[in-house]
């Protein structure tokens, strides 16, 4: 009863073209970055923040990315991780060898180099689709990650190829507590997703979907094929190096290839079809899926394993619960948890009298 | 629909719930807390499930046996990082604050979670200890407090493995012109002895190649045709799970003899040869615990521990190289949690104090005898300026069966290997705003 937007008028195009026309949901965006920025920082303890939180949102980020390119502009990926890793490299030799860079610069540019990489391993897509198109960003994925372990420049010649990511000085202040480092990824995120929000409801987001709905339809309309699907790399990339710089800054603290392996690649690949392909809800819903759930049946695990079962059996009960949810909520909604979310919505506009 | 979606919705307010619970709190106060980072699943479960099942029977048998540490329980909680670092990272921090006085140290038995963990651990002041494994420079203890790479480090271990083919060749003038290969998984882990390989074979005038093995291992048939190609006269096998009976297969394959391949430790357990079968045999590997059930202390453990049924491990897994390992470990860090109480009070520990333990660590024959762990571990000092302590390994061959000890503790090239350390701390105390500790004014 509460979730019903009679009475809410538009009298304008700029509030019929709001992100959230309704204001049950206005208010409730609003409820909820006050939670995120200012009560979570209060209440919740280093482990929530430091290694729950912050990989949360980063990811997201990434899963964002992905979307962008799989999701809106139909060009399937695998190398996310790799230009992830791209990102992270990036912010590390910037700020090891250009130091009077600020460090949000940084990140910016890190973005920039991952999003002319991914435009390079983008050129493709102009003559392959599909699963071909993924096979050849699993190259980049395979060739990054070469690059990354045996070059030593990247790496400025570090014995075993890790490198402990340098202290983070924004401003004069050095971000190394937990709740310092997650706000920084919360305001990287908050408006990096805004701006994501905006750009597939503006021109060029249109243009990714005409061009995944039907290339040739779009090529007749007028869309350059060559402009689109290249923007959707280089964006969608410039979202993953981002995230790629705030995992390895703001998370491990250690910049190395293997943490961007091809595993990772498809972490990301199946938060977003968990989530919703081609929402940007769904990214963060479907981060949250395949963040948590193993943290959460890792936890279960040591709660009421003691003594009930086999450590080993919980071990691989975890995959099995995990794998078995996956399947579960595929069958359930194949276009993710952000239909759910939206099937969720409509219900309630009706409730408690559905026709 | 409807249903789904209030399932979804229940299941979601369950995931919430549930993540924030769970932390029993059964804080008593004679308890000191052991996190156990733990990997069941992976590609390198073997060595996850070998090493932490013997590190927790021996904490079981001293619970048992003894009542805990002069009457300190020890308590764990199992944590699955899968290896993966950025799990390993959550298990550092879920775990590091549970028991009455928090984590004691942190064993993350994987190099590249103690290059995820190190700092933090500095920052929290709980001591990491990657024994066996993890950086190599991290001998320094100036530079680095929290972190202990006790017995011996990657870079020692190596100059002990050069030592080794030295002895077999008759001397180590008879090294010039030898070519040496190293295989090594690709990682950190791996990577770590490429420098130090370069500068032995600058000194002894071997020739040295290098090749990678992308994780897991399972695809080596190039790199062994070009091994066939080179001839060398040794191999040394850096590999690490799957990938050691890989390498051992492909090595039969080309004909290469086992008798000259050079495993490194995690090279070198029983999971590690089982699967290669007949190709096995000859194959020898560095260790700093033998394998075996020979020990008073594993066969206390068989007695208290698995007799009862309370082992962390099938009882068949007792006294393998792996395990054993984890008995070295829990013998080692426990020893450390002793001699901190003697200094602190006998009582739960921080980290900080047990910090001083580790560093203080002085492992005689004696005491190893009364521990019951003569020939399991070797004779260990640690200080302020050194936080290896040992620094030998034993060589044994796989006979087909079981390891059979070739050789005896062989010294690390300390002259080597300590300069190499210093300059590569120093260049990360610069590059860290570090000033290392004065070790002459600690005591």
């Amino acid at each position: 009863m509460l979730y019903r937007e009679s009475g809410q008028f538009k009298t304008s195009y700029r509030a019929d073209q709001a992100i959230f026309p309704i204001r049950q949901d206005r208010i409730a965006l609003m409820v909820l970055l006050a939670v995120v920025f200012i009560l979570v920082p209060f209440v919740a303890d280093e482990y929530w923040l430091g290694s729950i939180l912050t990989p949360l949102l980063v990811l997201s980020l990434a899963a964002i990315g992905l979307n962008i390119l799989t999701g809106y502009a139909g060009q399937l990926s695998l190398g996310t991780a790799g230009f992830m890793a791209v990102g992270a490299f990036a912010a590390y030799n910037l700020n090891l060898r250009v130091p009077e860079l600020p460090l949000i610069v940084d990140f910016l540019l890190a973005g920039v180099f991952a999003a002319l990489v991914g435009m390079v391993f983008g050129l493709p897509s102009l003559r392959i689709k599909g699963f071909y198109l993924a096979v050849a960003t699993l190259a980049a994925q395979f060739f990054i990650e070469w690059v990354f372990t045996h070059v030593g420049w990247f790496t400025n010649y570090s014995s075993s190829g890790v490198i402990s990511a340098p202290p983070m000085v924004i401003m004069g202040v050095t971000v190394d507590s937990a709740v310092e480092k997650y706000l920084l990824t919360l305001v990287m995120v908050a408006v990096l997703a805004l701006a994501a929000k905006n750009m597939v409801r503006s021109r060029i987001g249109r243009s990714w979907m005409a061009v995944r709905d039907k290339d040739v339809s779009a090529e007749v309309i007028g869309i350059p094929l060559l402009a689109t699907k290249l923007s959707a790399f280089g964006i969608s990339s410039f979202y993953c190096g981002v995230a790629g710089a705030l995992w390895t800054y703001c998370y491990l603290g250690t910049v190395e290839p293997a943490a961007f392996d091809l595993s990772r690649s498809f972490q990301v690949l199946f938060m977003i079809i968990i989530g919703g392909v081609g929402s940007i809800l769904g990214s963060f819903l479907g981060a949250g899926f395949i963040v948590l759930l193993p943290i959460l049946l890792n936890n279960i695990a040591a709660m009421i394993g003691h003594g009930t079962l086999q450590a080993d059996t919980m071990a691989n009960l975890e995959h099995i619960i995990f794998g078995g949810l996956i399947i579960f909520f595929l069958i359930v909604e194949p276009h993710g948890l952000a239909r759910l979310w939206q099937i969720a919505k409509e219900k309630l506009r009706l409730w408690p009298f559905p026709y | 629909m409807k249903k789904s979606v209030f399932a979804s919705l229940a299941l979601g307010a369950g995931l919430i719930a549930g993540v924030s619970a769970p932390v029993p709190a059964v804080a008593q106060a004679m308890e000191q807390f052991m996190p156990i980072p733990i990997y069941r699943t992976g590609p390198y479960a073997a060595g996850g499930t070998g090493y932490f099942g013997g590190f927790m029977d021996y904490m079981a048998l001293i619970n048992e046996r003894d009542g805990g540490v002069n009457g300190v329980k020890l308590t764990w909680e199992e944590c699955e990082t899968a290896y993966d670092n950025a799990r390993g990272v959550e298990c550092y921090e879920r775990l590091k604050g549970k028991g009455p006085t928090g984590a004691s140290m942190f064993h993350p038995l994987s190099t590249g979670i103690t290059y995820s963990t190190f700092e933090k651990g500095a920052a929290d002041k709980i001591p990491v200890v990657s024994l066996g494994y993890g950086r190599g420079d991290a001998m320094v203890g100036s530079v680095f407090p929290y972190l202990f790479p006790l017995v011996t480090t990657y870079w020692s271990q190596n100059t002990s493995k050069i030592k080794f083919i030295g002895m077999k060749e008759g001397g180590m003038d008879k090294l010039k012109g030898k070519k040496i290969v190293n295989v090594y998984h690709d990682s950190a882990y791996g990577k770590e002895t490429i420098d130090i390989l370069n500068k032995q074979a600058a000194t002894y005038g071997f020739e040295i190649k290098h090749f990678p093995v992308a994780h897991p291992g399972l695809d080596q048939k190039a790199i062994w045709l070009q091994i066939k190609q080179i001839a060398p006269d040794w191999v040394i096998l850096r590999g690490w799970g799957v990938m050691n009976p890989t390498a051992i297969k492909e090595a039969a394959r080309i004909g290469f003899s086992r008798e000259k391949m050079l495993g490194v430790w995690w090279s070198g357990s029983e999971e590690d040869m089982r699967p290669a079968g007949t190709a096995a045999k000859g194959f020898i590997a560095a260790g700093f615990n033998p394998p075996g059930k020979d020990f008073q202390v594993i066969k206390d453990i068989e007695k208290v521990v698995h007799a009862k049924k309370k082992g962390n491990i099938e009882s068949d897994r007792v006294g393998t190289v792996y395990y054993n390992r984890g008995v070295v470990t829990g013998i080692l860090s426990l020893e450390a949690i002793r001699l901190s109480q003697e200094k602190f009070g006998k009582k739960p520990l921080t980290g900080e104090q047990i910090q001083w333990g580790l560093e203080h660590l002085n492992l005689t024959p004696a005491r190893i005898k009364a521990l019951g762990a003569e020939g399991l571990v070797q004779p260990i000092k640690t200080s302020c300026a050194d936080h290896e302590g040992g620094g030998a390994v034993k060589f044994s061959q796989w006979d087909g069966n079981q390891w059979k000890i070739v050789s005896d503790w062989i010294e690390a090239d300390k002259g080597l290997v300590r300069p190499l350390a210093e300059e590569s701390a120093m260049k990360y105390a610069k590059e860290k705003g570090i000033t290392p500790r004065d070790c002459s004014k600690e005591m």
